[in-house]
């Protein structure tokens, strides 16, 4: 499961972040890196971009990018 | 006998300000409080300057400490020392000292968000590596605290080796004095030891500092094997051969773009220092939260978006008019004063007509400048512009911008120069140029005054369903503005600046209040380049214009004029003798003017516009707009002040009765749309220019914009004329 998939208000781990895909290591400069704890928070209109939180601070991720994110669900309410 | 004694008295308290006696930059994440802090530090005594032969402002003030004073360099806010942006590449080389005339600082002052360490202690891992001396103001505790945030500064220290910690509440000042008593010390302190995150990395820049006999320095190292691309990476591969680095490289890196590796690392090493210094404590859930996160959701966000942009323009049209009407009449009565007073003749013209009207046209912007960047400088101080980015983000997508035009291209609608140097926060070099070339297309402050008397001259104020026929076209004229400038991205992202998809990787600050003193710092700022332009450059174009209009006198014309002069006195008397009299002045006032040097500049390029239904009147003010449109409303005023028009009163009045030789109006609907167009597109204004060749050091684009420009208003002029009378 990647990122984009991530329902709104779902929490998730980061597993495996695909460096290679154009933009993804701006992402990771902000730090979207694997073993962190994300939330999906909120989104634009139409879903894109999304609004995804790491420890308490909110980052614009476009889905496009957001496929390049591998991620394990945590419990709904986590 | 009694010992003389010493008595030390701070210097802050007895008045006295010193010279600064060291430097420091003050460096941290955007929305990080480093603006509210560098404003307490610092107060009014700031300066934006330039640094010499490079397209940087540099923006620095002085903070008097008790026993000295200091030099802080604020720059822009970052998250890493990437190379991304120009912003980021600034802040390294004033770190590094690479700017020339520029003394590297003796110092840096960190500025860490308490709510958002994470980002925070990253750049701070990197700027450790530059091996200059370190104090960090912890800020937002405050509000930390209030979250359930607690860190623990003695641990935070720790692993920081030692590097002092000074929480500091920006907004009341609370913790200032400790801060500033470490400030105090800065230059006499030792560098840091660098934090052990990526040994691997460490060992290696050793090594190959040692290799090359230290003629670099280890930053420089550690960034030519993180930026395979930059100019320090192809010197380390001169002194260590290619093949070496590349091989050095993929055993740190893999096959992945080193940068990648850089995050794993130092944020691994950022997660362990916050599990041992931060605790949050888990918070129930705010009163009203629910109802702010409902708010948030896309469709009412949007709305809301839409309702704040209203608002600002609303504010800008209503607000500023009073102030606009106050600041027209004392231009006018000073004038009118002034030419009673003084000796007829060219100097009282020079006052009157070149100075004081020609400032005065100019000053009379200052309200609505001042209300719009009132706006903006609030939403960007209270985090709401990166919303909009992020809101906008999709609409830019589809003319091949990111949401991060959309920031730029909102100032401009207050004026193209800040919003020009507000596109270094974009990465992408091509993007960037495509955002600074729309910009300009955006109705500035400076093209209401046009569109506010032509619409009032010639548009009927009629209700049109729910809006006012005028307002639909000035809102016309807006979206015009708006899709020259989306089209032009839009074409040149897919020509002469195609590349890659632009990125959008941005962080969202949460809503903050905005601080009254960030705010009326920055604002007081913003007036005072507006009013040294309208001193400067405007005032020198006004003169010109003036002198244009004015020079050369024809003894021919003033012979006729006496003779006639002499000729009612004898025929008339009383009220019509005065009425004669001031018909002969402008009859000989509109014959001085059309054999003036405008005039005969106007002639000679008139039968170039004669196609979009210009006489030489308006091709001679628009050709004097071309410095600053903001003058053209001036000069129309002083062509048509004279000749058989000048019986009218307001200005409107007489563009609607000026005619051609051959008694036909020249102000026709199909004419003043054309203008309108024309006003909308094109690109009358030297400063605008001059930062375009700033920004991208190159004479090229601002040379295509304003010929690309130019000629895109003329056309649409041309086309609506000639499409409008045929």
């Amino acid at each position: 499961m990647t990122l984009q998939e991530l329902r709104l208000g779902q929490s998730a781990r980061i597993e495996k972040v695909d460096a290679r895909q154009p933009g993804v290591v701006r992402l990771m400069v902000l730090g979207l890196i694997e073993g962190v704890e994300v939330r999906h928070a909120n989104s634009a209109i139409g879903g894109d971009p999304m609004e995804v939180t790491v420890f308490g601070t909110s980052i614009s991720v476009r889905k496009q990018q957001a496929n390049c994110f591998r991620i394990a669900p945590l419990s709904a309410n986590g | 006998m009694a010992e003389p004694s010493t008595v030390y008295v701070p210097v802050a308290k007895i008045g006295i300000r010193r010279r600064a006696s060291a430097s420091v930059a003050v460096i941290g994440n955007p929305n990080s409080g480093k603006s509210t802090l560098f404003n307490r530090l610092t107060g009014l005594r700031q300066t934006t300057g330039n640094y010499p032969g490079v397209t940087v402002e540099k923006h620095s003030g002085i903070a008097q400490l008790d026993s000295r004073a200091l030099e802080l360099i604020d720059l822009p806010g970052i998250y890493c020392l990437g190379g991304f942006s120009t912003d980021e590449r600034i802040a390294v080389d004033v770190i590094l000292g690479r700017i020339d005339e520029t003394p590297p600082p003796d110092g840096m002052l960190v500025v860490l968000d308490a709510t958002h360490l994470y980002q925070g202690l990253y750049l701070l891992q990197q700027l450790m590596e530059m091996q200059v001396p370190i104090v960090v103001a912890l800020t937002m505790t405050d509000v930390a605290t209030a979250s359930g945030i607690d860190i623990s500064i003695e641990v935070l220290q720790r692993h920081l080796q030692g590097v002092q910690i000074y929480p500091v509440v920006a907004t009341t000042g609370r913790g200032l004095e400790n801060l500033k008593a470490a400030l105090e010390a800065i230059a006499e302190r030792a560098a840091p030891a660098i934090p052990e995150s990526w040994p691997e990395l460490s060992r290696t820049a050793d090594q190959l500092m040692h290799e090359v006999g230290g003629t670099l320095q280890r930053i420089d190292v550690i960034q030519a094997l993180i930026h395979p691309d930059s100019k320090r990476a192809a010197t380390l591969e001169r002194r260590v051969g290619k093949a070496t680095l590349d091989g050095v490289r993929r055993g740190l890196f893999g096959d992945e773009p080193p940068q990648a590796a850089e995050a794993r690392h130092r944020y691994h090493w950022v997660r362990e220092v916050m599990h041992e210094a931060q605790t949050q404590a888990p918070l129930l859930e705010r009163f009203g939260a629910r109802a702010l996160r409902l708010l948030n959701r896309p469709w009412p966000a949007t709305a809301m978006f839409l309702a704040v942009m209203a608002l600002v323009f609303q504010a800008v049209f209503s607000w500023a008019t009073p102030l606009m009407d106050a600041i027209d009449a004392t231009a006018s009565g000073l004038a009118g004063w002034l030419g009673g007073v003084l000796p007829a003749g060219a100097v009282a013209r020079f006052i009157t007509d070149g100075v004081i009207a020609g400032v005065g046209s100019v000053i009379v912007f200052l309200p609505q400048i001042l209300i719009l960047f009132l706006f903006i400088i609030m939403l960007e101080d209270s985090g709401y512009l990166a919303r909009a980015a992020f809101l906008m983000d999709r609409l830019m997508r589809g003319v091949g911008l990111s949401g991060q035009s959309v920031i730029p291209m909102l100032s401009s609608f207050a004026c193209a120069v800040p919003a020009i140097m507000a596109t270094r926060v974009i990465p992408n070099r091509r993007d960037r140029i495509a955002t600074i070339l729309a910009a300009p297309f955006m109705t500035c402050s400076a093209r209401l005054p046009v569109y506010a008397l032509l619409i009032a001259a010639f548009v009927p104020s009629r209700s049109v369903g729910w809006f006012n026929l005028q307002g639909l076209v000035l809102l016309g004229l807006y979206l015009l503005g708006i899709a020259g400038g989306l089209a032009t991205a839009w074409l040149l992202k897919r020509s002469a600046l195609r590349g890659p998809k632009p990125q959008f990787a941005l962080a969202l600050p949460e809503f903050r209040w905005p601080n009254p003193q960030t705010v009326a710092i920055k604002l007081l700022d913003r007036a005072r380049v507006f009013l040294r332009r309208a001193g400067t450059v405007i005032f020198t174009v006004a003169i010109i214009v003036w002198a244009l209009a004015y020079f050369p006198r024809s003894a021919e014309v003033e012979s006729t004029r006496a003779a006639a002069t002499a000729q009612a006195h004898t025929r008339v008397s009383g009220a019509e003798l005065d009425a004669e009299l001031i018909r002969i002045e402008n009859r000989a006032a509109a014959a001085q003017l059309e054999q003036s040097l405008l005039g005969r500049a106007g002639h000679a390029i008139a039968p170039l516009f004669r196609p979009l239904g210009w006489d030489w009147r308006v091709s001679a003010a628009v050709i004097a707009g071309f410095p600053a449109r903001e003058v053209v409303v001036a000069v129309m005023g002083t062509i048509y002040a004279v000749g058989a028009e000048a019986e009218e009163a307001s200005l409107a009045g007489k563009l609607r009765s000026a005619t051609w030789p051959d008694g036909a109006l020249i102000f026709t609907l199909p004419m003043v749309l054309g203008l309108l167009v024309f006003y909308a597109w094109c690109l009358q204004c030297a400063a605008t220019i001059a930062v375009i060749r700033r920004e991208t050091n190159s004479w090229r684009w601002p040379v295509f914009a304003w010929t690309y420009m130019t000629a895109l208003g003329y056309t649409g002029a041309l086309l609506i004329y000639q499409i409008g009378t045929a």
